[in-house]
């Protein structure tokens, strides 16, 4: 098949960019689309220019490191897919595709479709862990954990923290990533010494990050690949809450709220 | 205290506080329709309400006060939350494509400021009795000075577009402000925004018949 990109062209993160338009022949519709980009790259390569950078490692849909937006689509058309799982089936022969990166004041583009989502890093490491030190892995069933909480933090634990919320969210904010963050830890047993300080922490470093607010219009679900449910939001929003009056004044770390 | 202003000044603490505020707007449209529904039971009933909540100064101000702060805390957060969203997104897609796209949602940034503005109107033409119609404005005959206003046509489109927009405001905040407040589970969702879907329906249309009836000539006369 044919396809025309429109693909976003950027130097690095202080110069302007531009929609390049690049026509992609025989392309198979059995490739994924990291794979036809590979292709369109070899063949930039041969003509001496300078090839689209994207980001991707596992190529599987589980690190969350690949993630542009596609016609529009944070990941393409494809629901609960990530853009190294969509292949090229997916579109029809002809067919402009417009590739942009990630838009958010914290995403800053690096260079092309390559957006610095470290981002989201600061806002883990400000409470997305469990710092009692607690060995090896426990016996199987030695904490007890009701099976709807076990299924609800596995559901909230699946996100990859790929960004896609944020690049959907109509205000950029990331509410569904640390919202997922807050409920994997904050269902289960481990996670409750830290809760309410974690909630606290995390939403400052979210609004640190200078991520924008949630207006309901669950977009973001809507292009999440793991197809994180929206009560993970709801629920960093009671936590947050709750926190204002639970969150001792000071923590085991030392540091005061 | 600390703690208090420190979540305040968040995110979801600024979404608390509009939904909060929000729940006490709508509350009040509520309360308010109803009572304009007395107009079709007659001038007795409708000039008697009205004189009702006149009765005590102590009680008529403590109510416009709350309705008062709940505006100021309402428009305010608004603005914050908008020129923050404004902030996340300096550089725009060159296309997007929306999945759950929700006309009423989109248009809660432009449907506030102008229901802001009609309810300056508002105040001014039937609480100030801002002579907006040839007929004199006489004060406590609330019955008269509607069925006088509402036969200028310009008067009842103004009021029923003013309530339309309202409308649009509810049918997205109306659940919005649950899941604001962490109210959201998807079991309980669906119920949760066809009662508040129903809610923004029942309270266009309860607004509405007002001024179509008596420009209309269905009542009134
Ligand atoms: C003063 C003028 C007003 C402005 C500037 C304004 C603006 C806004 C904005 C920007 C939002 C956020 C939209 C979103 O969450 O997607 C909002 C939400 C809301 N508005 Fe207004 N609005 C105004 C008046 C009103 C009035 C008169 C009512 C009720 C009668 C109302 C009730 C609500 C409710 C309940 C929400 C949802 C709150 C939440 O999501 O937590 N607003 N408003
Ligand atoms: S490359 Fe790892 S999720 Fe796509």
């Amino acid at each position: 098949m044919n396809v025309v990109l429109m693909v976003w062209r950027q130097e690095n993160r202080d110069t302007a960019g531009r929609l390049q338009r690049i026509e992609a022949k025989d392309i198979s519709s059995e490739m994924s689309f990291l794979e036809m980009l590979d292709v369109v790259n070899e063949r930039l390569i041969l003509a001496g220019e300078r090839p689209i950078a994207f980001d991707h490692d596992c190529r599987e849909g589980i690190c969350g490191s690949c993630g542009v937006v596609i016609n529009g689509t944070a990941h393409g058309p494809r629901r609960g897919t990530t853009t190294c799982q969509l292949h090229m089936r997916e579109f029809h022969d002809g067919q402009t595709i417009v590739i942009e990166p990630y838009r958010a004041k914290p995403f800053p583009v690096l260079r092309d479709l390559v957006v610095d989502r470290s981002a989201l890093d600061r806002i883990t490491a400000a409470g997305g862990f469990v710092s009692a030190s607690t060995g090896s892995a426990p016996d199987g069933n030695a904490i007890p954990v009701a099976k709807p909480k076990a299924e609800a933090a596995m559901d909230a634990a699946a996100c990859i923290g790929c960004g896609a919320c944020v690049a959907a969210c109509p205000n950029a904010a990331a509410m569904l990533f640390v919202g997922a963050k807050i409920s994997h830890l904050g269902l289960l047993p481990q996670g409750q010494p830290e809760r309410w300080m974690r909630a606290e922490a995390m939403v400052a470093a979210m609004d640190r990050e200078g991520f924008g607010p949630c207006t309901n219009v669950t977009e973001c679900a809507a292009v999440c690949p793991k197809e994180i449910n929206l009560s993970v939001i709801a629920r960093m929003n009671r936590d947050r809450m709750a926190a204002v009056f639970l969150v001792a004044r000071r923590s085991p770390r030392g540091d005061t709220a | 205290m600390a703690a208090i202003w420190y979540f305040l000044r968040s995110t979801i603490g600024l979404k608390v506080v509009m939904a909060v505020s929000g729940f006490f707007l709508f509350g009040f449209l509520v309360e308010h329709m109803i009572g304009n529904l007395l107009f079709f039971l007659g001038p007795d009933l409708l000039n008697g309400y009205a004189e009702l909540l006149h009765a005590s100064q102590l009680f008529l101000w403590t109510a416009r006060s709350v309705m008062i702060l709940a505006a100021g805390f309402h428009a305010t957060t608004a603005l914050v939350l908008y020129l923050r969203q404004r902030a996340a997104r300096p550089v725009g897609y060159r296309r997007t494509r929306s999945r759950t796209f929700s006309y009423a949602a989109r248009t809660m940034k432009y449907t506030g400021p102008l229901v802001l503005v009609f309810v300056l109107f508002h105040l001014a033409h039937f609480t100030l009795g801002w002579q907006v119609t040839p007929a004199p404005f006489v004060e406590g005959d609330v019955y008269a000075n509607v069925v006088a206003s509402f036969q200028h046509t310009w008067v009842a489109v103004v009021y029923v577009v003013a309530v339309l927009l309202v409308g649009f405001h509810f049918i997205h905040g109306g659940h919005s402000l649950f899941e604001s407040l962490g109210v959201r589970h998807p079991r309980f969702d669906g119920l949760i925004r066809t009662v508040t879907g129903g809610f923004a329906v029942a309270v266009t249309v309860g607004f509405v018949a007002l001024p179509c009836a008596i420009l209309f000539k269905l009542a009134g006369g």
